[in-house]
């Protein structure tokens, strides 16, 4: 390089520094490989690795487990931590971008009622359709209803109310339907007081045991959603510096917040819809990574994935182990570990954010 | 050329005329400063410029239509330093740099090295370049005002809108930030429009200056001829003498005798 000429030295983008990846995806192999072995039933690391080798057709490989304890490992335990891993993730990525498209460090999905619609839109299924719990085939449409109307409706008033582009009054707009929603949901609850305590169990969250078939009808909508998140993470970046700004660099602000929150929204709803409401993980989770990492949304956006869904399954292990045969709803244990784990956080490395 | 025409440009705030029926032209090259009083209009009348607000009149940018720009187009034509500006206390100063290049970039912002080589440049420029790596949230206010800078730069576009670029700015920093502008704009050829309080600044710095009152202009011209006691005394209620200095005008507040 000539030094007359100087050419400059090009800038680095940190993005997700190869370091942060291999630490969080080997978080996420190692919250897996526990999230399979833990249980009543004993199955071993070693069991499972061959399992899986037969699985894939390696030769010579093959699984040392009979058939009840094939089926527990592949039927009820791998699904369930592949849920609890697709729950996670997609609730901290949705998290994640609510918090920068509407520069509000404590949005999450509580946010813009998508909760509260859920919530709703559950408790009317579970009330009044009386099969809504067995097939687990009503329920989350009736989730996934609720929480679009809420956000429409949110959408709507804030669009209304609001001068052009102010995403403050749109958190106003949100937080007043998910009030409203809530004031709803628990007067229908009190109406139904025989089907209180499922809708309990319900809002406090649980995964549930049902093989591969939800994993099947969650997949699409979390990979989705997460798939455009991702696509769009440089531009949540430049949303981050606010609406004006944003536009002033060219970027269509309204147009991308819409895009960006349908997909964070529907995500979340399918993951509500099936799991029911489990708090903290769209807080907590992208907090911990700019606390510890430091990043901008371009890296923020796949860690809170990978993290989120590492985290989910751990909090799932111990719900479903602390008190064993009985289990804890999820919603506690995500609350009850990720509070103060994230004090500890904010308290060691708040000073450096 | 003119790089901007404004031609009877009426921005309403909530129903209210804020700026009304301005007209004027800002040449290629030409660093037009725009100062009145509070709420004269100043930041309503830029963010127009920029096509941040609605209005009612004609914009045009290097004799085209405004109007007609997509927003990408304009963004490339356009660079806006705003006052307050929002640095997320995470990014680096290299990735808000960066950031200068979105509307050279596709709809998903995926930037190419011909782009990191643009923004490295820009920090370059600014003697920015040991900072690259540094957080926004570590930075003194002058060091984030020539980082807002560099962002400005790094879009690469002929017109620079400024509010208050120095508001924030002590006095050496101030005389700093706008040499500093001035030489950016020599060696690029950029027009400069600048919001500025500080009438001795404006007076030194700019070609020409445009007093805005109540949302109208009330005087265009060169300092010497729009900054004048009488004006001032009119516009701003302000009691000042305007004296030369070092053949500039320089503008101080006087209780009188």
């Amino acid at each position: 390089m000539e030094a007359a000429a100087a050419p400059v030295r090009t800038i680095r983008v940190r993005g997700v520094t190869p370091g942060w990846a291999l630490g969080a995806l080997a978080f996420l192999a190692v919250a897996f490989v526990v999230g399979v072995v833990a249980g009543p039933v004993d199955i071993g690391v070693g069991d499972v690795l061959r399992s899986l080798g037969e699985k894939l057709g390696i030769p010579g490989v093959t699984s040392p487990l009979d058939a009840t304890h094939e089926s527990i490992l592949w039927d009820l335990r791998v699904p369930r931590v592949l849920l609890a891993a697709l729950v996670g993730g997609m609730l901290a990525v949705a998290g994640a971008t609510y918090q920068g498209v509407f520069h509000n460090p404590l949005a999450d999905p509580y946010l813009l009622g998508v909760a509260a619609g859920a919530g709703l839109g559950a408790t009317l299924a579970i009330a009044y359709l009386p099969h809504a719990l067995e097939g687990r085939q009503v329920l989350p449409f009736a989730a996934f209803a609720g929480a679009a109307v809420a956000v429409v409706l949110a959408y709507g008033i804030g669009r209304a109310a609001g001068r052009e582009r102010d995403s403050a009054t749109l958190v106003l707009a949100g937080v007043t339907v998910a009030s409203f929603f809530t004031a709803l949901q628990t007067f229908v609850q009190q109406q139904n007081t025989e089907t209180l305590q499922e809708v309990t169990s319900w809002i406090l969250g649980s995964l549930p045991n049902t093989g591969w078939s939800d994993v099947a009808v969650l997949a699409p909508y979390v990979l989705l959603a997460t798939a455009v998140i991702v696509a769009m993470r440089r531009v949540v970046d430049v949303l981050s510096l606010g609406d004006l700004e944003a536009a002033s660099l060219g970027v269509d602000v309204r147009r991308t917040r819409l895009a960006l929150v349908v997909a964070a929204t529907v995500g979340t709803a399918a993951a509500v819809a099936v799991c029911g409401l489990i708090a903290f993980v769209g807080i907590i989770v992208p907090h911990a990574i700019r606390l510890v990492v430091g990043t901008s949304y371009r890296g923020l956006l796949p860690l809170s994935f990978v993290v989120g869904a590492g985290f989910l399954i751990l909090a799932d292990v111990v719900a479903r182990t602390a008190l064993a045969p009985a289990e804890v709803p999820i919603g506690v244990i995500t609350a009850l570990f990720g509070a103060p784990f994230f004090a500890f956080v904010l308290r060691t490395r708040g000073g450096r954010a | 050329m003119s790089a901007i025409a404004l031609d009877g440009v009426t921005v309403r705030l909530g129903g209210r005329p804020v700026v009304r029926e301005v007209t004027a032209q800002v040449e290629c090259g030409e660093w037009v400063a725009l100062i009145g009083p509070n709420g004269a209009g100043k930041t309503t009348l830029l963010r127009a410029i920029a096509g941040l607000l609605p209005y009612e009149g004609h914009v045009s940018l290097f004799e085209r239509p405004a109007a007609d720009l997509e927003r990408r187009e304009r963004a490339r034509l356009l660079a806006v330093v705003p006052q307050e500006p929002q640095t997320p206390p995470w990014l680096t100063v290299a990735e808000y740099a960066l950031m200068g290049r979105t509307p050279h970039l596709g709809p998903l912002a995926r930037e190419g090295a011909a782009d990191r080589d643009a923004a490295a440049r820009a920090l370059d420029r600014l003697g920015l370049e040991p900072f690259a790596e540094r957080a926004l949230g570590t930075l003194s206010g002058g060091e984030r005002q020539r980082v807002v800078v560099a962002r400005a730069l790094a879009q690469e576009a002929p017109i620079v809108l400024l509010d208050e670029p120095t508001a924030a700015l002590d006095i050496g920093h101030q005389q700093q930030a706008l040499e500093l502008l001035d030489a950016l704009r020599s060696a690029d050829g950029l027009t400069l429009v600048a919001a500025m309080h500080d009438l001795t600044l404006a007076a030194q710095y700019a070609d020409r200056v445009l007093l805005l009152a109540e949302g109208r202009i009330v005087a265009d011209g060169a300092p010497a001829d729009v900054l004048t006691e009488s004006a001032l005394a009119e516009h701003y209620g302000a009691s000042v003498r305007v004296v030369t200095l070092d053949d500039r005008i320089a503008v101080l507040p006087s209780r009188g005798s």
